[in-house]
């Protein structure tokens, strides 16, 4: 621009470049960009993953820092879930109770709602509620700790930052995850029970025998393990989130998204494995 | 027979012509297609500080990450006391990073922990044998010698750029190190802070007679702790040597520099 003004040659529209002969077609970059981060994200997760097994397995252990991470990941995360787990008690044996009633199948409302509750329910929710309260949490707090240099600080003291922030997270959701669902478990059971009392009498001795006759260890077991399948995929790609952030608060809130997002996303695939996985070899 | 860290410590501090703690030979290192560091040089001994100069973005923090094995390089090697870290897994280079202090930027405190947790942080770490009243001691004595005593309950959002590089300073001599990495440490503070610090480096430096690397824009701490300056441009040493040395250079990108 001159100082006058806009120059008129500030005004011309550039010439559109025509495409050569060997050019390659936008599309066809693109799916390379995509393929490559794809497969590079894999590689990475591969790695850390190595790196965490590592680090788990040999000494020393950072048993103190995995207290403190059982009670972070266990104890502050029960309110919540006991509460989801409430809330899809009252809401199972609301639809539960409608849809029997039509096919006059109410007989069957105990053993509905808990086959529903430790088979499918419990487990997901959970899941999906710890996935979103400690994933982010991990995901965001380590990220932090990344962008300012802390986790480096701590690899300069000489201690392995796997072993102290990522193992000892992963074992911690790993470990809390089937108790956690437990809880859920039990809290939806009790109202779903207190829902249906209300409106029909139903003694909570009649509710449990009823729901329960006939349950092998099988039926009720695996589902509430498989869990801690979960807590690895949580635990673990929160911390790879976090662990692998760059870019300031803009990466530490990425971190803490993409902990949510995919951990959440890969729990529930992880699901369709585990169901099948479990009805050909628990049933 | 492989050379072991402890003993190539004892070896070399048994000799009289005190070699090299640090030695980086042709060290070489990309970011992508931007080249950072290109074939650079060095070596320090005991006792000797070595300040590292140059312009912002020539690769001088990426150095010092790279001694202490934070990155690594594309080629090239640091040896430590004679032994080459590239290719160490993180539990073997820990062994070595033991007797090495890093103090970061901008100080890199924990910020979950309070200022006498975050000296303690190593000691608990790798001072097993210590008890719990000595480990306190321990980091008491340590406040005390960068005057942060009265600081102790803290937390590093409470206290001010100078008073965090001086609680970095404490945490990164916990384990009484032979080799000191220091990054930009008067960088951001005021000049009365800044003496200070260089004076705290001096009096340990005197003191624990340790290897040290300053990395810094400032000349006048530069001249007053370092021994040996190394002047990096372009990914280079351009000119290495005492500050005499240095004045007397002909190359302009001295000339210039030292115009500051």
């Amino acid at each position: 621009m001159s100082d006058r003004g806009i120059a008129p040659a500030d005004l011309m529209v550039p010439p559109l470049r025509t495409r050569q002969k060997n050019d390659v077609p936008i599309f066809v970059s693109t799916a390379k960009r995509v393929f490559t981060t794809f497969f590079e994200w894999f590689g990475s997760l591969g790695l850390f993953t190595w790196q965490v097994l590592k680090a788990a397995v040999t000494p020393p252990f950072e048993w103190r820092e995995l207290i403190r991470q059982l009670d972070e990941v266990g104890s502050k995360s029960f309110p919540l879930v006991a509460l989801a787990g409430a809330a899809i008690g009252v809401v199972i044996s609301l639809e539960a109770r409608y849809s029997l009633s039509r096919f006059g199948a109410k007989s069957l409302f105990p053993a509905t709602l808990v086959y529903s509750v430790i088979q499918m329910m419990g487990p997901i929710i959970t899941g999906l509620v710890v996935s979103g309260r400690v994933g982010a949490g991990i995901g965001a707090e380590l990220a932090s700790m990344k962008v300012t240099e802390q986790i480096d600080a701590i690899e300069a003291s000489a201690i392995n930052p796997y072993r102290l922030l990522a193992a000892t997270r992963i074992l911690a959701c790993i470990l809390m995850l089937p108790l956690l669902t437990l809880a859920a478990d039990a809290c939806a059971l009790l109202t779903g029970w207190c829902a249906q009392a209300l409106v029909e009498p139903l003694s909570f001795h009649q509710f449990i025998e009823s729901g329960f006759s006939g349950a092998t260890f099988n039926a009720f077991l695996p589902p509430t393990f498989k869990t801690a399948v979960y807590g690895l995929i949580i635990g673990l790609i929160a911390c790879f989130q976090g662990m692998r952030t760059s870019g300031g608060a803009a990466g530490v809130g990425r971190a803490a998204t993409n902990s949510v997002v995919v951990g959440s996303l890969f729990l529930i695939l992880a699901d369709v494995v585990l169901v099948k996985f479990i009805l050909v070899f628990f049933h | 027979m492989a050379i072991t860290y402890d003993n190539a410590i004892k070896q070399d501090i048994g000799r009289d012509d005190t070699p090299s703690f640090i030695e980086v030979e042709h060290l070489h290192k990309s970011f992508g297609t931007h080249k950072v560091l290109d074939g650079i040089s060095l070596n320090v001994s005991r006792g000797e500080t070595l300040a590292v100069l140059g312009r912002s973005g020539t690769g001088k923090s990426v150095l010092l990450r790279l001694i202490i094995g934070i990155e690594k390089p594309d080629s090239g090697s640091v040896l430590i006391h004679g032994q080459d870290i590239a290719g160490l897994g993180l539990d073997q280079l820990g062994a070595i990073r033991k007797k090495m202090g890093f103090l970061f930027q901008h100080a890199a405190l924990y910020d979950s922990l309070t200022v006498a947790e975050n000296v303690a942080f190593p000691l608990e770490h790798h001072r097993i044998d210590m008890t719990v009243s000595e480990r306190a001691d321990r980091v008491r004595q340590l406040l005390v010698e960068v005057g942060m005593e009265g600081d102790l309950d803290k937390m590093p959002s409470d206290i001010s750029g100078g008073m965090q590089k001086r609680v970095g300073l404490a945490r990164a001599l916990a384990l009484e190190p032979e080799i000191l990495l220091l990054d930009e440490p008067t960088a951001g503070l005021d000049p009365i802070s800044s003496g200070e610090i260089d004076d705290l480096i001096l009096t340990l430096q005197r003191e624990r007679q340790m290897a040290s690397i300053v990395v810094t824009h400032d000349l006048h701490s530069a001249k007053s702790i370092a021994s040996r300056l190394a002047l990096l441009n372009a990914g280079t040493v351009v000119i290495e040597g005492a500050f005499d040395e240095l004045q007397q250079s002909d190359i302009n990108f001295v000339k210039k520099f030292l115009k500051q």
